[in-house]
């Protein structure tokens, strides 16, 4: 089983737009949500309520800092701050499968999702260690690996209404910064997306050949600043007096 | 071996119940999915978004879907208490309701039939504030009020004065034509799904977003721009961009010529307006010449034109204050922190976009003046702003600077700008004006609040001293439209300007988060005077979960969770409407309490019934309404409208209509809200589009047609201004002149807050924000939500890092000229380099909700609160001046001004206070929480 | 990463004693009966025990057998598979030996391959993680395997060969330290590919996703002290290898052989600590930690 399937029918995914991401961790709990009460075991929390709170997470957002270089037409850009979720990228050279000796850990062929057979696992945790991305958390109170699932207990599920059969995590994302799709399909939403945006892997290098997709933050701050006057700011007036002659001048045209 | 066989459509419930959540204000629409539990028994298993629903159309956020963990959460009360240890200490004994009852009713019967007035009633984060008013009126107190005071007030009441509503519950940007959209001062606000829900079309435009705000985080972090100002200073760099477009003509003189008073005439002896016999605002007709009713037919405001008398259209003092070099960008950089060639930048921006990609939407209108029009013109700038704006003593001037701003460039109610939420946009002249007059054993003279238009319309007692408790609607802030409760525990403390006998709070953590001066707050609820018995003698207090407020109550009414019992969000109040529609929504019981608590609103009905308050009883003197359930169905403000506008009657008549008994099953059949889409035609350009004003009173927002004038100059402001002058029979006191005449400016300056706060040895602003995922204190109680925030440090720039000698991890002490505190520091890049901020609310008191004592909320957590006072320094001239605006006595918490200091690491952060006694006990040490098999 | 005592424990005992188990199946010492049965029951104490310690980390070590079947792909489910290959194996060798008194050689020889091949796998483990770039390269497994044949030599008593060895291991270790020291720098992975948002500017994590703790943060992000690191490494340096070598050279007596084995042992425990503790995985950068 932990071989990977040589090509899957279908590469379902997500793209995450860096661009439009606030950073609101909707798509963290609204997982940890349906992911306690659906596939496998619980999300479960160690000292729930106590000094050293710790539980398990699918999908979790970091926000980084980044500082642009100077440059002699910006000598001092701003840093930004960039929100950053991160939840399993379903790699197509998934490392964390093929390392599982169990089995537990497997592609799925019909859509290329990675799932972990909780009742095969082992708890070795050794998939996590395989997986540069911390996509994989062992669950304290079950002792078995948790990862994200794609939701795939909702994706194709004919208890949920059509528009439903999709992750929770993108369902839920008030900004819109999730997409669900079949990156096979180069006519998806996400296909279209990756290609318009320029949508790229997180640690390429690493061969994983991730799924999922990031979309890069628009660039920020370019507003020209201009010296003396700007374009559109060209003075009808000086003083008061010049200002209300300018404005019967000018209701006439009306 | 092969891949495993799953089920791919497990069951995802046994039932949905629909209801609105509470996790926070925004009140969004929430499917409930319900399992059988171990028990049998019907319980939360998922929360996910109503798709249908008006506010958040599917999508939640972090709180919305952590709700399961609020329901479930340790630190919910259990029952009524009764103190019996000390106040403070947090030792009750549970009691029963009746007993509960009884002991407020001791309370409360002899203040009611001497001087009702004794009573205190405030409701904090109060979203049935139409009844909880209802409740005070009938009491005959007048010191009533809700949050609004210490939260938001300047923004609402400026953009009521201004343009007859504000952002927010008020009106939202025009999201879907909008092509600029700039951010002032907002880190989450009310709004939180629509805002992101509208951040993210306008991000799949590609549209442009400006942030204007010190701190670079949430929305300001995907801002294409970021406008780090200097805190406080936005007032000046607005009225500069102000400067720069009315330099230029880059103003919708069409549109201030027919909808705002820019063409009105401003006497010039008395600075008020012009007017007819009739009392209409006078304009100078482009046709005739003469001085003209702006809403006669066929008129054609000027601009231009002065009266022969020499008194000038309010246009002409704008450009006279406006144009002046103190205004040019060059003048306001350096205070900004804004290189002027980036404000002319910005300003240029705003001019190409409002005019330059104007275009015309096919919407055939007709105005109040009869005047048909084939199209409506776009102004695709749209603007919004909450707190970092109106949280300064200056801030009422600065959010009257913005609406000005907007309206200059013709974007409000312009398709692609900002769009009001019915029952907005409402002139303020239509809003009740505050009412005070206490008469023993009877209902006060009226409403409590509402907007002011003139000093005899203050809430004083006949000697001039101030009726409420708060001290709102007195000079010292005479368009105090949202109340101040701020001031309540302190001007109580003080007995000024008169000692109460009851603290009644609901639903605010007044020891704790929603004070300024923590500690001070604490030891005035817990002071004794010289015999003994508390200063405040009484205290109630309706929570639901085990607060820090709670310790400091002698009774306490324990309310249900928000999915246990019925509310009501009510056009009353605080809807739920959109810009295309009007809308309310309902909460019911979807799950049954297991405990012995009660909706507050229900006890009050109970309470107001043995009181025997005239709307609580029937005229036999019996209960008349049974639960708040019964009166959300049977009440009826004026005749035909109720708490709810939908299915009134026979179920068929919306808006107006009697009491319909299955009203709330329609509405539990329809998901919990209720929804009227404004007609075609009537969309934009509502305050004078006669299609949306006919409907408006169509379904009972208005009883008459309301067309009106923004008011770029606000004439009630020159009212008091001239009583400051010494005109008129009602004057303010000598100490209060100066500061009257100069605040109650009708066209919109900036002052400098910092030299109140000792900006001089205190150079640095500390912030606060509100984190996305935590309501303010309620959060911590959520098992989920506080492993994501479950202690804050004081993030500071890189230059006062590198200044201090800090770096990540190390710890500072942070003093104001009140107090001190020693926190945790981090370095954040991109803040702007005299500022530093926290997350606001995450610090914990040890013992409260249910928490561990070693909670790192309480161990590494930390409260700003303990360095802001709601007095300013003393100057010496025996008066207190309070830290709000003077204007409206909006708290002032963003203006705090500090020092740092690096200090070894302590054990814990500091003030490090004793654990209080928790009611409720602890929570349980792990959770592997799963309703079905 | 989290040094776990589990995971040292297994890697050093069973090290040792596949390391002993492949000289028995050498024919080194040529021994037979009680004696033999002694050694036997060293090698297997070691080799079973660390195994079994390893199943200590195990979330569910009762499925511990499933473990066995994905010997195609997964280097733990080989490790599982030679293990028990080599412990069977050596185990009919030494009962030829122990009861019958008899060598069978090539059934010994297959045994010491196959010990050999686990410590083999077990490197690989390890090895195989492009995760952690200090683990994946040729010295991790010259290391396992020369630290296994060294302790094994020394276990088994074989004066000369252990001397050879230690010193070949001793090697080994320290060129897995130094160059591992520069794997991460060249692994090509940084903050800047791990959020892709390199071409913006420098990077630097802000904010965490949560304040608290979890199991990703507990289980690979392990921050030893650059100095604290160097001085375990020449502790361990001196214990696994100089004393024992030594020792080893002085003069062997039982006395001495023990307590090279007793220093080697605790070297080696000391290396263990560091091969985990300074291993730094890649996704420490999301939190901006290594
Ligand atoms: N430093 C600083 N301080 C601030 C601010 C700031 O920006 N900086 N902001 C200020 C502002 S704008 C506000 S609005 C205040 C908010 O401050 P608070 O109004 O005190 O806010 P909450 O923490 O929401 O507390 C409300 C109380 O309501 C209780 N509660 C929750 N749900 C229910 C319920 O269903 N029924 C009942 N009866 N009680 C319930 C909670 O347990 C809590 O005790 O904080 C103010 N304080
Ligand atoms: N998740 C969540 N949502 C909430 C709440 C919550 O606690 N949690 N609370 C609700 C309540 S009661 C309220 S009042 C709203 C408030 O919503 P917001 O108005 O968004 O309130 P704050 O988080 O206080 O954010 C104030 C922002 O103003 C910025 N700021 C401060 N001073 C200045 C200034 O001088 N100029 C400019 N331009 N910016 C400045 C700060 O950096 C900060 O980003 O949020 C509501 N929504
Ligand atoms: S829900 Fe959407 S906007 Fe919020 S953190 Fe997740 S991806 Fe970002
Ligand atoms: S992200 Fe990690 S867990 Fe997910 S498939 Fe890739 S390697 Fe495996
Ligand atoms: S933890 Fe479970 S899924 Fe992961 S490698 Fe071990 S057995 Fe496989
Ligand atoms: S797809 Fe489903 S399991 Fe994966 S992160 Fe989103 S919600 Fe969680
Ligand atoms: S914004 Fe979040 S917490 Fe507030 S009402 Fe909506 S879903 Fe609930
Ligand atoms: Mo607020």
């Amino acid at each position: 089983m932990t071989q990977l399937p040589a090509q899957t029918q279908k590469k379902l995914g997500l793209v995450i737009d860096l661009d439009t991401c606030v950073g609101c961790h909707a798509c963290v709990i609204s997982c940890k949500g349906w992911n306690t009460e659906n596939y496998g075991a619980p999300l479960s929390d160690q000292d729930a309520y106590g000094a050293n709170p710790s539980g398990t997470f699918l999908n979790r957002v970091h926000s980084y800092s980044v500082q642009p270089l100077a440059t002699s037409a910006k000598p001092h850009p701003a840093a930004q701050t960039i929100h950053f979720p991160k939840s399993c990228l379903h790699c197509e050279d998934a490392p964390c499968v093929t390392v599982c000796p169990t089995g537990a850990s497997y592609k799925r062929t019909e859509d290329g999702i990675v799932l972990v057979n909780e009742s095969d696992c082992i708890g070795c945790g050794l998939c996590a260690w395989a997986c540069p991305y911390g996509a994989r958390e062992l669950d304290a109170a079950e002792g078995v690996m948790k990862k994200c699932t794609l939701c795939v207990d909702r994706i194709y599920n004919e208890n949920l209404p059509e528009v439903d059969r999709t992750p929770a995590c993108v369902r839920t994302c008030p900004a819109g910064a999730r997409h669900f799709g079949d990156f096979a399909d180069p006519e998806s939403n996400v296909s279209r997306l990756t290609a318009e945006r320029g949508g790229l892997d997180l640690m390429p290098e690493q061969g994983t050949k991730p799924v999922n997709k990031y979309l890069p933050p628009r660039p920020k701050d370019e507003m020209p600043e201009f010296d003396v006057l700007a374009p559109y700011l060209e003075p009808v007036a000086e003083n008061p007096g010049g200002f209300i002659g300018w404005l019967d001048r000018a209701l006439e045209k009306l | 071996m092969a891949q495993p066989e799953l089920n791919l459509s497990p069951k995802v419930s046994d039932e949905v119940r629909k209801t609105t959540c509470y996790m926070c204000a925004c009140r969004c629409g929430i499917n409930v999915h319900m399992k059988d539990g171990p028990d049998g028994k019907k319980r939360v298993a998922y929360i996910e978004g109503n798709r249908d629903h008006p506010v958040n159309k599917g999508v939640l956020c972090a709180k919305g879907s952590a709700g399961i963990m609020q329901v479930n959460a340790p630190s919910r009360l259990r029952a009524p208490l009764k103190r019996v240890g000390e106040r403070g200490s947090g030792e009750f004994e549970e009691i029963s309701w009746d007993e509960a009852y009884a002991i407020a009713e001791g309370w409360l019967r002899p203040i009611r039939e001497t001087d009702p007035s004794k009573l205190a009633f405030f409701t904090g984060r109060d979203q049935s504030q139409s009844f909880t008013s209802f409740w005070a009126q009938n009491f005959g107190t007048p010191n009533y009020a809700a949050h609004g005071g210490f939260c938001s007030v300047n923004m609402a009441a400026a953009g009521i004065y201004t343009m007859g509503g504000a952002f927010w519950e008020f009106g939202q940007p025009d999201w879907d034509h909008t092509k600029l959209f700039l951010l002032f001062g907002v880190a989450e606000d009310h709004d939180s799904n629509p805002i992101k829900m509208g951040l993210g079309k306008i991000k799949a435009r590609g549209a442009k977003v400006i942030g204007v705000n010190p701190i670079r985080s949430g929305y300001n972090a995907i801002a294409d721009e970021w406008v780090g100002i200097t805190p406080g200073t936005d007032g000046l760099f607005i009225l500069s961009l102000v400067h720069c477009l009315m330099k230029a003509g880059r103003i919708d003189l069409d549109y201030l010529a027919r909808w705002t008073n820019a063409p009105v005439l401003v006497d010039k002896d008395t600075g008020l307006i012009l007017r007819d016999g009739d009392g209409k605002e006078l304009v100078i007709d482009r046709v005739t010449g003469e001085p003209t009713a702006f809403d006669k037919p066929g008129v054609r405001p000027d601009l231009s034109a002065t009266h022969p008398d020499g008194h000038k259209p309010v246009l002409h003092l704008m450009a006279e204050r406006y144009l002046s070099d103190d205004y040019a960008p060059e003048a306001v950089a350096g205070r900004c922190g804004i290189p002027a060639p980036r404000i002319r930048a910005i300003a240029s921006e705003l001019a190409r976009v409002a005019f330059e990609e104007s275009f015309e939407l096919p919407i055939k209108w007709t105005d109040f003046r009869g005047e048909t029009h084939e199209t409506m013109t776009a102004r695709p700038v749209s603007m919004h702003a909450m707190r970092g704006i109106s949280a300064h003593a200056n801030g009422f001037q600065t959010c009257r600077a913005l609406h000005v701003l907007q309206i200059l460039l013709g974007t409000v109610e312009a398709p692609g700008g900002f769009r009001f939420k019915p029952p907005y946009p409402k002139p303020s002249r239509i809003h009740p004006k505050p009412h005070c007059k206490v008469t023993p054993g009877e209902p006060l003279d009226g409403p409590h609040l509402g907007f002011v238009h003139g000093p005899e319309d203050l809430a004083l007692r006949e000697d001039g001293s101030p009726a409420r408790i708060d001290k709102a609607y007195t000079w010292e802030n005479p368009m105090s439209a949202h109340g101040l409760m701020h001031m309540v525990i302190s001007n109580a403390h003080a007995g000024d300007p008169y000692k109460i006998d009851t603290l009644f709070m609901y639903m605010a953590n007044m020891s704790w988060n929603s004070s300024m001066n923590t500690t001070g707050t604490m030891k005035m609820l817990t002071d004794k005077d010289e015999n003994g018995d508390y200063v405040i003698p009484h205290i109630i207090y309706s929570d639901a979960y085990s607060s820090e407020m709670v310790a400091y109550a002698d009774l306490i009414l324990p309310d249900t969770t928000y999915l246990e019992r019925h509310d009501c969000i009510s056009l009353l109040d605080r809807p739920i409407c959109e810009a295309d529609a009007a809308a309310d929504a309902i909460r019911w019981p979807v799950v049954e309490p297991d405990r012995d608590v009660k909706g507050f609103q229900s006890a009050l009905c109970d309470l107001g019934a043995r009181l025997g308050l005239p709307g609580f009883v029937n005229e036999d003197g019996s209960q008349r309404y049974a639960d708040y359930g019964d009166y959300i169905t049977n009440h009826i403000r004026r005749p035909g409208i109720g708490p709810l506008a939908g299915w009134r009657g026979n179920g068929e008549s919306h808006g107006r209509g009697e009491a319909n008994p299955n009203q709330i099953d329609r509405y539990i059949e329809n998901g919990g809200f209720f929804v009227a889409h404004i007609p075609e035609g009537a969309e934009y350009m509502k305050p004078w589009n006669a299609a949306y004003q006919d409907w408006a009173v169509e379904i009972g927002l208005y009883d008459t047609v309301q067309p009106y004038l923004f008011t770029l100059y606000v004439e009630p402001m020159q009212k008091f201004r001239r009583a400051a002058e010494g005109h008129g029979p009602i004057q303010p006191p000598d100490h209060l002149r100066d500061q009257v005449a100069r605040n109650m400016d009708p066209l919109p300056f900036w002052s400098d807050p910092a030299p109140a706060n000792l900006a001089a040895d205190y150079p640095i602003t500390a912030l606060t924000q509100r984190p996305m995922a935590m309501y303010h204190s309620w959060g911590s109680q959520n098992a989920w939500l506080r492993q994501l925030h479950g202690h804050n440090p004081l993030y500071v720039p890189t230059k006062l890092m590198r200044d201090h000698g800090l770096k990540d991890g190390d710890w500072a002490r942070v003093t104001s000229r009140h107090g001190e505190i020693t926190v945790p520091v981090m370095e954040m890049a991109a803040l702007n380099e005299n500022t530093v901020w926290t997350w606001n609310a995450i610090g914990k008191r040890k013992g409260a909700w249910a928490l561990d004592k070693d909670a790192p909320e309480a161990t590494k957590g930390f409260l700003l609160n303990h360095l802001i006072h709601e007095l300013l320094p003393s100057k010496g001239d025996g008066h207190r001046w309070s830290n709000s605006d003077p204007i409206t006595g909006q708290a002032a918490w963003f203006d705090l001004k500090v020092r740092l200091e690096k200090v070894p690491a302590p054990a814990e952060s500091k003030p490090s206070l004793p654990p209080i006694k928790s009611p409720v006990g602890k929570g349980p040490k792990d959770l592997a929480w799963k309703v079905g098999q | 990463m989290h040094p776990a005592p589990s995971v040292i424990i297994f890697t050093t005992l069973s090290g040792l004693g596949f390391g002993l188990l492949t000289f028995l199946g050498l024919g080194l010492p040529d021994v037979t009966g009680w004696t033999a049965f002694w050694f036997f029951v060293i090698g297997y104490v070691l080799a079973v025990g660390g195994l079994s310690a390893s199943a200590f980390h195990l979330g569910h070590p009762e499925r511990a057998l499933k473990a066995f079947t994905q010997w195609k792909t997964s280097w733990l489910s080989r490790e599982a598979v030679t293990s028990v290959a080599a412990l069977l194996t050596m185990a009919l060798y030494g009962a030829g030996l122990v009861f019958f008194d008899t060598a069978w050689q090539p059934l010994g020889w297959i045994g010491a391959a196959l010990s050999l091949l686990t410590v083999f796998t077990t490197s690989m483990i390890y090895t195989q993680m492009k995760t952690v770039p200090r683990w994946h390269m040729v010295w991790t497994p010259a290391h396992f395997l020369t630290l296994s044949l060294a302790g094994g030599a020394l276990l088994a008593g074989q004066a000369f060969a252990s001397i050879f060895l230690l010193l070949l291991a001793g090697m080994t270790t320290v060129a897995m330290w130094i160059i591992g020291d520069t794997r991460f720098a060249r692994s090509g992975t940084d903050m800047a590919t791990a959020t892709g948002l390199g071409r913006i500017g420098t990077v630097k994590a802000f904010e965490p996703p949560h304040t608290g703790t979890n199991y990703l943060l507990r289980e690979f992000v392990h921050v030893v002290g650059r100095k604290h690191g160097r001085k375990l490494r020449l502790i361990a340096g001196l214990l696994a290898f100089v004393v024992p070598i030594l020792l080893m050279l002085l003069l062997v007596t039982h006395v001495t052989a023990a307590l090279a084995i007793l220093s080697h042992v605790a070297g080696v425990f000391a290396a263990r600590w560091l091969f985990f503790a300074e291993a730094e995985h890649v996704v420490g950068l999301y939190y901006g930690k290594r």
